[in-house]
């Protein structure tokens, strides 16, 4: 079906958990209020980015009262946001809900943490182990985080499980200044356009803003048509509220024109892979 | 090269927006430097008249006797060509004051006064003006240790540390900076004629390409020299980098509990901003 999604392009305040719920309510009042039917919140919105050991001090369980607070929210308006996650063993996540109709319809944890570069995620966060797509209202859906998407198999597997729609939360720095865009923004470009243009899905990309620690975060939501095309972008540097009118009719089409996710042979995949994995394991 | 030829649009913009945005959050509206009369400083204070609007920003520049007379000029030069406050303090009687009791103090000993000195006016005036100070180092300069630690080092927050000095040139002229201060030699000023280039033994540009293939592309040793380095030059800087690291890192703690500052107790510095 037709929905309208908003990408809430917000500044988060490093460690700040009630102030950005302040940010996040007053972002999901707006998009009610212009009708829309699902808001896309980036990475670690609850929290900010760079936390190290601030994790233990800004996690929320699931039944905490904030994300209960969002779950209700959620009768108006379908959620995805990000956040640290606290298990009941103690381990701490980098995670993303998705919140529709007052419950929790899916938690996806970060795959792959960065601990490379300027990422240090890996000291301090527990990695997830699942990519699953689910059913929403508006589709199947799959949830990425990041670093999540820049690896193929992971935007593969969700398209292979159904999904139509990738929803990437994500706190991407900026740098690289030698070219005619920004390196970091330029590289997220060409890797959503791809993306969307092998599985012949939409990807909805929210991007937070914002400096810490003079690392900015460049913003640049977007929201990428199943042909790979870029159909709305979020403006560089600065806070955004990116309204996106999602159009059922050309996913159908694409997916007549361009059928390569129901060619896509996943018993030559499986048998492939199943075959490096015992090499290895040699 | 690519990468020292930066998109000046891109870096105005980052870096405008860093002041902006790594002041006010601290909930504070107003920024302090001492302006030299040299590009460096000249560009942090285009940038922060950007970033804060020029009646937010207060220039400072600090002379000493044997300072050359066209420092000076040159700072006021910038401070009017950008609309922002500006002020003149002597630092002759402080220094003087302390080196009569070392009359036989050399000329680095001498500079390094000198540029504490005037870091302990900048921070006095951070406490007085309600006004962060701001940096004026270059990635060039904090590479190659050509500072002073806990003087022209010493800032709150540096808007241009990761930009090179063939950058700080470019973007010098983007944000229309008086010609007369990007095409003068650059100079530390510490004493009649005194040169960088003279003082470091090559030419700013020539360390810059290999500053950035080295630092930020990692280049090999044996890459370095196939794309035309001299070793002894490679060899030169590599040392430079090293000895002068323990200006770029802070004080060394001795370990003996659990959580040892910047250790295993790791904080943002904009935690809860």
């Amino acid at each position: 079906m037709d929905f309208t999604a908003v990408l809430a392009q917000i500044k988060p305040k490093l460690g700040c958990v009630a102030d950005n719920l302040v940010i996040i309510e007053g972002q999901i009042a707006k998009a009610r209020e212009t009708g829309a039917d699902l808001i896309v919140f980036p990475e670690l919105a609850l929290s900010g980015y760079f936390l190290k050991d601030l994790v233990p001090e800004v996690a929320l369980r699931i039944d905490s009262p904030e994300i209960q607070r969002l779950a209700e929210l959620s009768r108006g308006i379908s959620i995805a946001i990000g956040f640290v996650e606290e298990t009941d063993d103690y381990h701490f996540f980098n995670s993303a809900i998705y919140l529709e109709d007052g419950a929790i319809s899916h938690l996806h944890r970060k795959v792959y943490l960065p601990t490379y570069g300027l990422f240090d995620e890996q000291r301090y966060l527990a990695r997830g182990s699942a990519f699953r797509a689910f059913d929403t209202k508006f589709g199947r859906f799959g949830m990425l985080i990041c670093e999540d998407m820049w690896h193929l198999s992971a935007s593969y597997i969700l398209a292979m499980d159904g999904a139509t729609t990738l929803i990437c939360l994500s706190s991407s720095p900026a740098r690289g200044i030698d070219g005619d865009s920004l390196g970091s923004a330029s590289s997220w470009q060409k890797l959503v356009s791809t993306t969307a243009l092998f599985l012949n899905c939409r990807i909805l990309y929210s991007n937070r803003v914002g400096f810490e620690d003079g690392v900015n975060f460049w913003g640049g939501s977007e929201y990428i048509a199943p042909s790979g095309e870029s159909i709305v972008r979020g403006a560089l540097f600065e806070e955004d509220f990116v309204t996106v009118e999602i159009d059922e009719g050309a996913l159908r089409r694409e997916r007549i024109f361009s059928p390569m996710m129901r060619d896509e042979n996943l018993f030559v995949t499986m048998q492939e892979l199943g075959r490096i994995a015992h090499e290895r394991g040699r | 090269m690519a990468g020292l030829r930066a998109n000046m649009e891109l870096l105005r913009r980052l870096l405008v927006g860093f002041v902006r945005d790594e002041v006010r959050k601290v909930g504070i509206s107003k920024v302090v430097l001492g302006l030299s009369g040299g590009i460096d400083s000249a560009l942090v204070a285009f940038i922060a008249a950007e970033a804060l609007g020029p009646e937010n920003v207060h220039a400072i520049c600090m002379p000493y006797s044997c300072s050359n007379p066209e420092s000076e000029a040159h700072a006021r030069l910038v401070a009017t060509a950008c609309g922002i406050n500006f002020s003149v303090i002597q630092i002759t009687p402080m220094v003087d004051a302390y080196f009569e009791m070392f009359p036989d103090a050399d000329n680095m000993r001498r500079g390094n006064k000198m540029a504490r000195e005037r870091m302990t006016i900048l921070f006095d005036h951070s406490a007085l003006l309600r006004a962060l100070v701001l940096g004026t180092s270059n990635k060039t300069e904090l590479l190659l240790g050509y500072g002073t630690l806990y003087g022209d080092m010493a800032s709150a927050l540096n808007p241009i540390g990761d930009i090179y000095k063939s950058q700080v040139w470019q973007l010098s002229r983007a944000m229309g900076i008086p010609a007369e201060v990007i095409e003068k030699q650059p100079s530390a000023d510490l004493w009649a004629g005194q040169t960088d280039e003279e003082e470091l033994g090559f030419s700013y540009r020539q360390v810059d390409e290999l500053l950035y293939r080295m630092v930020d592309q990692r280049l090999t040793k044996q890459e370095l020299a196939a794309e035309g380095f001299e070793d002894e030059f490679i060899d030169s800087i590599y040392l430079k980098i090293q000895g002068s690291h323990f200006k770029r890192r802070l004080p060394v703690i001795a370990k003996v509990s659990n959580r040892t500052i910047d250790r295993d107790f790791r904080y943002a510095r904009d935690w809860g901003k």
